[in-house]
């Protein structure tokens, strides 16, 4: 039994949260959940953070699994989200995208995964006023940073069985700061040699990914690319509400969440579609090593899509949440 | 007269002089397009006549003499036609790539690129008909690091109210006069608080002056992922440069690639035809398979910005023709013809001009 520090989110989240639970249980996975919630408090000192009982949580299981959180804007503190990334050092995001059967969209075959790097770059927040009317934004790119993410990158790569991994950048036109991050790349490459290493021009990937995605493996990028990117595959294999993400500690944490938004219009209605927030949980337990558990669910998942009987009303179908689940455990107890 | 392909007049008579137009061939397979554009002029009889400037970065062609030759030939001229001059990634001591030398002493602040579904080819997402302008001489390439502490480099990003202005007021000019009905701005000011929300506000003033033309906003990485699932909620794009350059890319995969897509930039007082997608494209050089049909079709875009309707529509038909009839393609659009051969079919389907 291993425990998971679950934090349901907000809107919609409770309720995903709740089908993911039972579809685990359906699946009898050794899964013992911790629920948090995180809000932001004021620590002394006047900082913002996280509060205690959820930290100490996720420090201790060292595996979180989050449905989407709010920014109220104007809140006076910074997005949860980044919170969330600051208190953990949650410097890798990923991203496998994959086409899933039965949920059409104009992009068959796609099976990559992006590597964005989480904690530097155009995301800095660093900005100033130069004088009236003039702005500048500083965009930091670290050889640490820049190691850490190759590093990892490569990591997986090898041990998800992946052939090759393509590093994105515009060198040429920022050519000390991606500069920098493609040398990082190509001397983690030395260490991979059993990797295929590619560089390519992001203006190149955005042009080739959508006439042919399915030339790329594995991409690693600095976060503003990143960003950008890992949105535009979700696009391809049909949006947020499909896709999983995780997001990798420098000390072992992982957190696992849906990236799509609270959806407070729908939130309570038993409407929402737990797919994504299911996948990332797949994620999660390929993570921790139990790839029965994570084939049984996903396979339940993709079959139900595929039969097209019961469908939430994202995914083109007029069921509810609830209903949606129910079949992905009757499937899963079915394949035991 | 053979079948009039435009429909409308007879050739007109003769034009007295020709227009004398800079031509920068620029790397890779610039100089094979510039071929092709020079070949189907030829046989139009086209009243163009080229400045031929031969530069390149990574031929080491790239000196402040040529640039001043080149600047004096643009003086005289006002309008270019340019292949891309490839920006190298080695780090010989100057972070402004020669491209952007050039665009921002020229201050050629406008980028428009007009992304339109090729009628006979078909791909995922068929009969667009978008408009990207890219403001290109700030944001994000302002050639501003500096390595602060050994292993931290910082890279500036400048986005000012002024150039920001000017961009939203060329876009919404732009809609106007072409008829369009909205301008979006794309953005990331929910990260970039001061800098983008400088360029997104900065739109919304200039969107007040045009009360006719409808006003919309989008964070970029949702842009890419609603033009790839449902392009066709868009009409203008107006975007700081960064974003411009992977929109440009990722609009013009939608269509069929860097080989269909016609672009220009625009300055107060010059314009230069380009293709929509700047990409050397070296490891075609030589081997005779590029596709010149973004080039021709700029070229024409070219010719109706010299006034020469007659002659633009000529070419333009003649290339949308052979694509449509689809018998001679290149590689890119599924294939087998040769870039000369692509040409020869397209002056193939030149009207013929009786004198």
């Amino acid at each position: 039994m291993q425990t998971v520090t679950l934090i349901p989110g907000d809107g919609i989240g409770p309720e995903i949260s709740a089908a993911v639970v039972k579809i685990f249980d359906a699946a009898k996975a050794p899964v013992q959940w911790e629920e948090r919630n995180v809000t932001a408090i004021k620590g002394p000192g006047g900082k913002w953070m996280i509060p205690a009982d959820a930290k100490e949580s996720m420090d201790r299981s060292k595996i979180g699994l989050k449905g989407p959180l709010k920014t109220p804007i104007a809140a006076g503190h910074p997005s949860m989200n980044l919170l969330l990334r600051k208190t953990f050092d949650l410097y890798a995001n990923v991203r496998p995208c994959v086409s899933i059967e039965g949920y059409r969209t104009p992009y068959t075959d796609v099976d990559l995964v992006t590597i964005r790097e989480n904690t530097e770059g155009e995301y800095s927040g660093i900005e100033h006023v130069i004088v009236d009317g003039v702005v500048q934004s500083i965009k930091l790119i670290t050889e640490d940073a820049s190691r850490r993410i190759a590093e990892y990158a490569f990591e997986y790569a090898r041990n998800n069985q992946r052939s090759s991994v393509t590093a994105v950048h515009k060198a040429n036109i920022m050519r000390m700061s991606d500069g920098l991050f493609l040398r990082k790349c190509r001397e983690v490459a030395e260490n991979f040699k059993d990797v295929k290493f590619t560089e390519m021009y992001l203006d190149t990937v955005c042009l080739n990914m959508v006439q042919d995605p399915t030339q790329f493996d594995v991409l690693v990028m600095p976060n503003l690319y990143g960003d950008i990117l890992s949105d535009l595959c979700a696009g391809l294999i049909g949006g947020l509400g499909v896709t999983p993400s995780g997001n990798i500690g420098a000390n072992g944490v992982a957190i696992f969440e849906s990236v799509h938004g609270t959806a407070p219009d729908i939130a309570g209605l038993d409407l929402a579609n737990p797919t994504a927030l299911l996948l990332s949980g797949v994620m999660m337990l390929r993570h921790m090593g139990l790839h029965q558990y994570a084939a049984k669910i996903q396979t339940a998942c993709f079959d139900t899509i595929k039969e097209k009987k019961v469908l939430t009303k994202d995914l083109g179908g007029n069921s509810k949440c609830s209903e949606f689940t129910t079949e992905i455990c009757r499937r899963v107890q079915d394949l035991d | 007269v053979s079948a009039s392909l435009c429909g409308s007049e007879a050739p007109p008579a003769r034009a007295d002089s020709t227009f004398k137009v800079t031509m920068i061939p620029g790397d890779g397979v610039g100089p094979e397009l510039m071929t092709a554009v020079k070949d189907v002029f030829k046989a139009g009889d086209i009243p163009v006549e080229f400045d031929e400037f031969y530069i390149s970065e990574v031929q080491n062609r790239a000196s402040d003499e040529r640039l001043e030759k080149l600047l004096d030939s643009m003086k005289s001229n006002r309008v270019a036609i340019k292949g891309k001059i490839h920006s190298p990634m080695e780090n010989k001591g100057e972070l402004e790539s020669f491209e952007m030398k050039l665009r921002r002493t020229l201050d050629l602040f406008a980028n428009v690129v007009r992304v339109s579904s090729l009628p006979g080819y078909s791909t995922r997402h068929n009969n667009l008909d978008l408009v990207i302008i890219r403001e290109q001489t700030e944001g994000e390439y302002s050639s501003l690091e500096h390595e602060s502490v050994p292993g931290v480099i910082e890279c500036l990003k400048i986005i000012t109210r002024e150039k920001s202005r000017r961009i939203a007021k060329f876009a919404f000019d732009y809609a106007t006069k072409t008829g369009r009905s909205k301008v979006t701005a794309v953005h990331k000011a929910n990260i970039m608080k001061l800098g983008d929300g400088l360029f997104l506000q900065s739109c919304a003033e200039v969107a007040e002056l045009y009360p006719k033309i409808k006003h919309e906003n989008i964070i970029i990485d949702n842009c890419c992922m609603q033009l790839v699932q449902n392009p066709y909620q868009f009409d203008v794009l107006v975007m700081p440069n960064l974003y411009g350059n992977i929109i440009d890319n990722l609009a013009a995969g939608l269509v069929g690639g860097a080989g269909v897509v016609p672009g220009e930039s625009y300055s107060a007082e010059y314009a230069v035809f380009e293709t929509g997608a700047r990409h050397p494209f070296a490891q075609a050089v030589g081997r005779n398979i590029a596709n010149p049909t973004a080039m021709l079709l700029s070229a024409a875009n070219m010719l109706r910005h010299l006034n020469l309707e007659y002659h633009s529509q000529m070419v333009s038909e003649a290339v949308k023709k052979v694509i449509k009839q689809g018998k001679v393609r290149t590689g890119d659009l599924g294939g087998y013809s040769t870039c000369d051969e692509f040409t020869r079919a397209v002056i193939a389907n030149l009207p013929v001009i009786a004198l």
